[in-house]
C-alpha cells in the first residue's frame, strides 16, 4: 500500500507536467496559427524503426550531458559549462585519437582518457575559482564555455587540416573507429558502439551518489550545507572534487559521435548538447532513471521537429519552445506533489502522535 | 474543566474576549480541539503550555491568521469572525510577536508608522501620538532613534508601541519573556502592570510559569491542544501549575550527587577568535571541563556561544590558544577528525546544523558519522547498518515517527531533537556539546533530553552545556560560567547560585 502510494506519488508530477506542457505547447500552436491537429498527429505516431535508433543515438549523448550536469546539481554546484567542457574534451580526443600514438583502440581507449581528462580540467578551473577566490561557479563557466569555443575554434585552425571546405582536426585512423550495432534487421542504421558509455555512466552515477559515503558528502551538501560542514564535510574540497567529476563526465558527451560518426573535429561538429543537459537533468530531477526517461523524451522531440516541418509545415523551433514548456512545467509540478507529500508525511505523523496520546491518557 | 467553566459563567459583562469550542485541524501539528476560555477586561489573562500544545494556533486564531474550523470567538461580547490580522486590529486587537519585527535601520516613528500611515500620517502628527503613548505608559522610547541602537527590552516596547498606535486595547504577547534577562523581565511587567491600569486586557503567553504567577490575574492551561483548566495564581505553586501543563509528575532539572572526576577531557586555554574583519568574537577562554562535570555557559544570546561551540567543533579557527581533548590537540583538526575522536553535539539551530530536512531519518543518522560503523562500512553506506541503529535510536529516545523512512521534516521539534540526541549518543562520544537542547520542545522530551544529560554525565562524559534557560542551567551544571562580549566574567556555583545574580553577571551589571 505504501509503495503503492510512493510509485503513484512519483508518476504524479511527470504526468501533471505532461498534462500542463500539452496545453501550453496546443495553445502556443493554436495562437501562432499553426496546425495544433496535425502536430499532435505528428507527435502522437508511433517513430519507425530507423527512427528509434536515431531517439536512441539522441538520447545517449544527451543522457551523458545531463548525468555531467546532475553532479553538479545534486551538491547545489551549477555546472553551466557542460558545453564548454565537452567541446574542450571532444577536441582533446580528436587530437590524440587523429595522431594514432597507439596502435588501434588501444589510442581510441587513451584518446577517451584524455576527453575525460580535458573535461574535468576545464571544469576544475571554475572549482578552483570558487574555493580559492570565492568566484560563483555560474558565472565561472559560463564565461569559459565562450572561452573554450573560442580556444578550440583557434586551436583548430592552428593544428587542423584543410579539406578546402573547412579545417579539422586530423581524421582517425579506421583502425580507431568505433562501429555501431544494429538493433532492427532491415535497418541499416545502427546505434552508435560509445552510445554504451550512457549506462555505464549512468550505472557509476548512480552507485556513486547513492551508495558511498562520498556521494552522502555530495548530497548533504546539496541538501544542507551548514549541516554538512557541521558534520564534518570539507566542503571546499568537495566542490573541487564534484566539479571534475562533472566535467569528466561531461567529456564523454562527444565520443560516440566522434568515434561512430565525424571521425574529426571541426566546425561541424555537433555543439548545444552540454546546454541541453541542463534541461535534461532538470527534467529527471538528477535522478539516474529520470534522466534517461528526460533524454529519450529530449531525442524524441528532436527526431520528431524533423518530421514537423516536412508534414505539418511547422518550424522545428517550436519543438525547442515545447521542450523549454515541459522543464517549466516539470519544476511546477514537482513543487506541489513535494508539498503535497510534505503534508501527508506531516499527517502521518500527527496520526501516530494523536494515537500514543490516546493510549497515554487511557493508561 | 468543571472550574474553567465556573470562571467563565462569571462576568459575562465585563469579558474582554471569549473563545468557545475553538477546533483547528491541520495536518502535522497537534490542533486546537475544543478551546474554551474567557478573559475578563482590563486584566491580565495568562495562557501557558508546553511547546506544541497548540498555543501558537490559538493566537493566530484570535489575532485572524488562521481561522478555526470549529467554535465562535467573541470580543467585547459581539461574536467576531476575523479573515485577517488586519480585521482583529480594527477589533481593538493587537499582536506583539515573539521574533521582534522592526527595521533596524529605521527609526522608532518610521517603525511604528509603517502599514499605518493614514491613522496620524508620518509627520509630526505621528510624532506627538507616539511621544504621549511613550509618555503614559512610561516607556521612555525617543520617536527619532534608531531601532539598531536599541536593546531588547528597549525593541520590545516599541512592538508594545506599534500595537496601541493602531489601538488596540486588548494585546497578544507571545513569550514576551523568552529574550529577556529577568532585570528586563520585571520593567516589562511594570510596562504591562501600567497598561492594566490604563484598562487595556493582556493576553500573556508563556511557559515559565514563575512569571505567569507573578503577572497574571487569571491563568488558562492548555494542554495536548485543548484547555484544561483555569486557575487563579494565588491558589495554585508552579508546580501544580507545570502538572497541569503536563498533565503527570513533574520533572526537574537537578542532578543527583556529583559524578565529577579529576580525569580532565576538554581543555580550552587562552582561546581567541577573530571574524573575517578582524573583530574579537572570543578572547582569553580558559575552560576545563572533566569526566562526568556539567559545564554550563549562562550568557546573553551574541555573546559568544555560538563562537564558543564553533571553535571547539572545528567550525571557527582560532587566532590563539589551544583546544585539547584528552590527549589529543585539537586546534588544528579538522571537523570529521575531531567528531571521529568522540565529539558530538546537539546544535542550537537543531533544522540548520543537525538535519538533513529532506532525507529520511535512517540517512540523518549518518551525518555526522560518514566515516563509523555502524552507519557505513569503508566507502560504502550500509543501508542495513544505518537503518537498524536509526531503529534502535527511535526505540531507546522514544522519537515519534511512523518509522526509519519518514523525513526528518515530517517529526516535531522535540521529536526531531530527541532523534538528534540519540545520534549524537551514538559511537561512544568523549564530549557532549548540548546547546540549548531543550529549546522549542515540549515538557515532555525536555524531560528525556535532561535525563539522558544525566545519564551521559553519570557515564563519565565531559558536558558542555549552553543555555538561555537559568533554571534549566542551575539544575543541571556542576559549575556554570558567564559569558559576556567573548569573555567569561564570572564563575558560579549552581549550588549556592540565584538566576538574579547570574543575570546581573550576564548583562554586566555591578562591573566596569
Amino acid at each position: 500500500m505504501e509503495l503503492v502510494r510512493r510509485i503513484g506519488l512519483g508518476l504524479a508530477a511527470p504526468a501533471l507536467a505532461f498534462v500542463i506542457a500539452a496545453v501550453l505547447s496546443t495553445v502556443l500552436l493554436v495562437s501562432t496559427g499553426a496546425d495544433a491537429g496535425k502536430f499532435w498527429d505528428t507527435m502522437l505516431t508511433a517513430p519507425e524503426d530507423r527512427n528509434l535508433v536515431n531517439i536512441i543515438n539522441g538520447a545517449a549523448v544527451l543522457y551523458l550531458s545531463g548525468i555531467a550536469a546532475a553532479i553538479g546539481f545534486r551538491m547545489g554546484l551549477f555546472n553551466i559549462g557542460v558545453e564548454g567542457q565537452y567541446r574542450i574534451g571532444s577536441f582533446a580526443a580528436a587530437v590524440v585519437a587523429g595522431e594514432a600514438w597507439l596502435p588501434g583502440k588501444a589510442n581510441t581507449l587513451l584518446a577517451i582518457l584524455a576527453a575525460m581528462a580535458a573535461g574535468a580540467l576545464w571544469a576544475g578551473i571554475a572549482g578552483l575559482l570558487r574555493v580559492t577566490r570565492g568566484v560563483s561557479e555560474v558565472i565561472a563557466t559560463i564565461m569559459l564555455n565562450a572561452v573554450a569555443g573560442l580556444l578550440v575554434g583557434y586551436l583548430v585552425k592552428k593544428v587542423g587540416v584543410s579539406t578546402g571546405v573547412s579545417t579539422n582536426t586530423k581524421p582517425i585512423p579506421e583502425d580507431g573507429w568505433v562501429g555501431g550495432f544494429q538493433i532492427f534487421s532491415g535497418v541499416t542504421a545502427e546505434v552508435r558502439g560509445l552510445a554504451l558509455l550512457a549506462p555505464i555512466a549512468g550505472i557509476a552515477f548512480y552507485i556513486l551518489v547513492n551508495r558511498t559515503t562520498f556521494g552522502f558528502n555530495l548530497r548533504a551538501t546539496g541538501q544542507n550545507q551548514s549541516a554538512a560542514v557541521a558534520s564534518g564535510v570539507d566542503v571546499k574540497r568537495m566542490v573541487v572534487i564534484s566539479m571534475l567529476l562533472s566535467g569528466l563526465v561531461a567529456g564523454l558527451i562527444g565520443m560516440p559521435t566522434l568515434f561512430g560518426d565525424a571521425h574529426n573535429y571541426g566546425s561541424s561538429f555537433q555543439i548545444g548538447l552540454g546546454f541541453t543537459g541542463i534541461a535534461v537533468a532538470l527534467l529527471g530531477r538528477n535522478n539516474p532513471v529520470g534522466i534517461a526517461f528526460a533524454a529519450l523524451i529530449f531525442a524524441f522531440l528532436d527526431d520528431r521537429s524533423g518530421l514537423l516541418n516536412i508534414l505539418a509545415g511547422i518550424s522545428p523551433e517550436i519543438i525547442a519552445v515545447t521542450q523549454g514548456l515541459i522543464v517549466l512545467a516539470v519544476v511546477i509540478a514537482y513543487e506541489i506533489v513535494r508539498r503535497y507529500r510534505v503534508n501527508l508525511e506531516q499527517a502521518a505523523v500527527a496520526r501516530q502522535i494523536v494515537e500514543s496520546t490516546h493510549e497515554e491518557a487511557r493508561a | 474543566m468543571a472550574s474553567a467553566d465556573a470562571a467563565t459563567a462569571t462576568a459575562t459583562a465585563t469579558e474582554a474576549v471569549r473563545v468557545e469550542g475553538i477546533t483547528k485541524r491541520f495536518p502535522g501539528v497537534v490542533a486546537n480541539r475544543d478551546i474554551s476560555f474567557a478573559v475578563r477586561a482590563g486584566t491580565i489573562h495568562a495562557l501557558v503550555g508546553e511547546n506544541g500544545a497548540g498555543k501558537s494556533t490559538l493566537m493566530k486564531i484570535l489575532y485572524g491568521v488562521q481561522k478555526p474550523d470549529e467554535g465562535t470567538i467573541e470580543i467585547n461580547g459581539e461574536p467576531v469572525s476575523l479573515h485577517s490580522p488586519a480585521d482583529a486590529i480594527v477589533r481593538g486587537v493587537g499582536m506583539v510577536f515573539q521574533h521582534f519585527q522592526l527595521a533596524d535601520n529605521l527609526t522608532v516613528l518610521e517603525n511604528v508608522v509603517l502599514g499605518a500611515e493614514r491613522l496620524h500620517g508620518i509627520g509630526a502628527a505621528a510624532h506627538a501620538e507616539i511621544k504621549r503613548i511613550s509618555d503614559t505608559y512610561g516607556f521612555g522610547l525617543d520617536p527619532d532613534e534608531l531601532v539598531e541602537t536599541l536593546g531588547v527590552g528597549e525593541r520590545q516596547r516599541v512592538e508594545i508601541v506599534k500595537v496601541l498606535y493602531r489601538g488596540a486595547r486588548i494585546i497578544i504577547l507571545d513569550e514576551p519573556t523568552a529574550v529577556l534577562v529577568p532585570q528586563e523581565v520585571d520593567a516589562l511587567f511594570a510596562n504591562l502592570r501600567g497598561l492594566k491600569k490604563q484598562g487595556h486586557t493582556l493576553i500573556f503567553i508563556s511557559h515559565k510559569l514563575d512569571e505567569v504567577r507573578a503577572i497574571a490575574d487569571e491563568i488558562t492551561v492548555i494542554r495536548r491542544g485543548t484547555t484544561v483548566e483555569t486557575v487563579l495564581p494565588s491558589e495554585v505553586t508552579s508546580r501544580q501549575l507545570a502538572e497541569l501543563m503536563v498533565g503527570s509528575e513533574l520533572p526537574s532539572p537537578s542532578t543527583q550527587e556529583s559524578t565529577v572526576t579529576d580525569q580532565v577531557r576538554l581543555q580550552l586555554a587562552g582561546v581567541e577568535a577573530r571574524d573575517p574583519f578582524d573583530r574579537v568574537l572570543l578572547s582569553d577562554i580558559d575552560l576545563t571541563v572533566h569526566a562526568g562535570e556539567v559545564l554550563g555557559i549562562a550568557g546573553v544570546e551574541g555573546n559568544g556561544q555560538t563562537e564558543l561551540v564553533e571553535v571547539i567543533t572545528g567550525m571557527l579557527a582560532l587566532s590563539a590558544g589551544t583546544i585539547r581533548l584528552g590527549e589529543h590537540d585539537l586546534t588544528r583538526m579538522p571537523t570529521r577528525r575531531r567528531r571521529e575522536l568522540g565529539v558530538g553535539v546537539i546544535p542550537e539551530d537543531r533544522q540548520r546544523y543537525g538535519l538533513l530536512l529532506d532525507s529520511p531519518l535512517w540517512e540523518n543518522r549518518i551525518l555526522g558519522f560518514q566515516t563509523r560503523p555502524p552507519a557505513v562500512n569503508g566507502v560504502w553506506i550500509s543501508r542495513g547498518g544505518a537503518r537498524a541503529d536509526t531503529a534502535r535510536i527511535i526505540e531507546q529516545y522514544d522519537v515519534r515517527t511512523p518509522g526509519v523512512d519518514t523525513r526528518a521534516r515530517a517529526l516535531s521539534g522535540g521529536n526531531q531533537q530527541k532523534f538528534i540526541v540519540g545520534r549524537e549518543m551514538a559511537g561512544e562520544p568523549q564530549l557532549l556539546i548540548a546547546a540549548h537542547p531543550t529549546r522549542g520542545v515540549d515538557v515532555g522530551a525536555q524531560a528525556a533530553i535532561w535525563d539522558h544529560i544525566r545519564a551521559a554525565r553519570r557515564d563519565g562524559l565531559a558536558v558542555l552545556l549552553i543555555s538561555a534557560d537559568l533554571d534549566e542551567l542551575i539544575g543541571l551544571s556542576d559549575s556554570i560560567k558567564v559569558l559576556l562580549r567573548g569573555r567569561v566574567v564570572g564563575d558560579f556555583d549552581p549550588q549556592s547560585v540565584t538566576p538574579e545574580q547570574l543575570g546581573s553577571a550576564m548583562t554586566g551589571a555591578g562591573r566596569d
